[in-house]
């Protein structure tokens, strides 16, 4: 499916309501989607699911995703359906484009995410979701010349926390995650996965920390630890504000300042994020 | 990792964890400072919060059918009381528990936070500015096991 005729599904689909849609969760509770296409921050996976299905419910959305650096521009796109409050399963395109030479690397990726514990604002204790990201790259030369060990497919493993503090930081509410995932990708996995300097899956940490302005505005900051396990060029942290704008339960906007570090040589990849979530049901 | 990454993540790390041990970083009340139910606008306004929701709710097809044989006066009666009780306001609840009250009624977590919405709708109306209410909505938050699936 091309991607116009993904907003215009987007844009028809989008005010349709039935009986078994998924409403019943809180406004903001879902989050937004990050960067592989689960339900979080704008990098970091969170304990929330995608859409607003309640226990009783299903839900399905969608999104899109653009990241603009000085040397990339990535592309990220894809849907995500929720059971029961229970189980997010995603499916993510992406498309990295390296601005001076005109290549382009994809990557398909397939998520699933399982809550295990908790409600984001009514437990005692966060909600802690577990979840994986199978990662396939499409183009495997530039991994395969960079010196990745699989330069074909590898899985991340996550367990993520998140609670919300009604009222709690003067008055405004407040949501915070820490994410701990086990990887080998190397930038996402768009350059494969392990490499020459370390070839077995770490436990990086991710976090994020947002306060709700409004019922519909929240601010946050972001951080994701990555690997750096090639040694042809430094892998450096990730990180990004944000600013998403939740004005109901059909769509999301959300707009950041990335800094993505060193890629693969090009120093300070910084630049503007900009993403789209709907909510079909 | 440079300076500015290592602070963030010093930040996003601890922060929470301080969070997570005292809950609150303004909940709580010191002796002599203006309670919630001050804070809120104190009878009036709570009484405007009450009326608006028994609006709202009116309004609503799914949640007013809830209400089908409640006597609406003495529910408006009650929850201004329960407004005023838990917002450290001058009453006293003399309702029936949380759980008594929604005994058999199986109230979903749907039809919970849709509630929710119309109690923010209500306190919108009435003019609470919005961390206001979020203050309120965090002390009525604990009651739900006792309203919903049962």
């Amino acid at each position: 499916m091309s991607m116009s005729k993904g907003f215009a599904a987007l844009l028809l689909c989008a005010p349709a309501t039935l009986a078994w849609a998924g409403s019943g969760k809180l406004q903001e509770t879902a989050g937004v989607t990050q960067i592989e296409g689960s339900s979080g921050g704008g990098l970091v996976p969170w304990a929330t699911l995608a859409g607003y299905d309640s226990r009783d419910e299903t839900s399905a959305s969608v999104f899109a995703t653009r990241v603009s650096t000085d040397d990339y521009r990535l592309f990220s796109w894809g849907a995500a359906f929720g059971w029961n409050d229970r189980v997010e399963l995603s499916a993510t395109h992406q498309t990295f484009d390296l601005t001076e030479t005109a290549f382009e690397i994809s990557q398909n990726v397939i998520g699933a995410k399982v809550r295990v514990y908790g409600d984001v604002i009514y437990s005692a204790w966060p909600q802690v979701s577990v979840g994986a990201q199978y990662k396939e790259l499409l183009d495997t030369t530039l991994a395969e010349a960079v010196g990745a060990e699989d330069f074909d497919n590898g899985t991340d493993f996550y367990v993520a926390a998140t609670k919300a503090h009604l009222g709690a930081f003067f008055g405004y509410n407040l949501v915070w995650d820490l994410t701990l995932r086990g990887t080998k990708a190397n930038q996402f996995g768009l350059l494969g996965f392990g490499g020459d300097q370390n070839d077995s899956y770490e436990i990086m940490g991710e976090g994020s920390l947002a306060v709700l302005l409004s019922r519909s505005f929240a601010l946050g900051v972001e951080y994701r630890q990555k690997p750096d396990n090639l040694g042809f060029a430094e892998e450096e942290d990730a990180a990004d504000i944000f600013l998403a704008y939740i004005p109901n339960k059909q769509f999301n906007l959300t707009v950041a300042w990335v800094d993505l570090g060193s890629i693969a040589g090009s120093d300070k990849q910084t630049g503007p994020y900009v993403s789209l979530t709907g909510y079909l049901w | 990792m440079n300076a500015y990454s290592r602070l963030l993540l010093a930040v996003l790390f601890i922060f929470p964890l301080a969070l997570t041990g005292c809950q609150s970083l303004s909940g709580s009340q010191t002796p002599g400072s203006q309670t919630l139910y001050d804070e809120l606008g104190g009878q009036p306004v709570i009484e405007k919060i009450a009326d608006n929701f028994i609006n709202e709710i009116s309004f609503d097809q799914k949640i007013s059918a809830h209400f089908k044989d409640t006597d609406i006066d003495r529910f408006r009666a009650k929850l201004i009381e329960q407004l005023c009780n838990v917002s450290d306001g001058p009453c006293e609840y003399t309702g029936d528990s949380m759980l008594d009250v929604h005994q058999k009624m199986n109230i979903t977590e749907n039809e919970f936070n849709r509630t929710v919405d119309l109690l923010i709708n209500a306190m919108t109306q009435a003019g609470v500015s919005h961390r206001t209410q979020n203050k309120l909505i965090a002390r009525l938050a604990p009651m739900r096991p006792d309203i919903i699936y049962h």
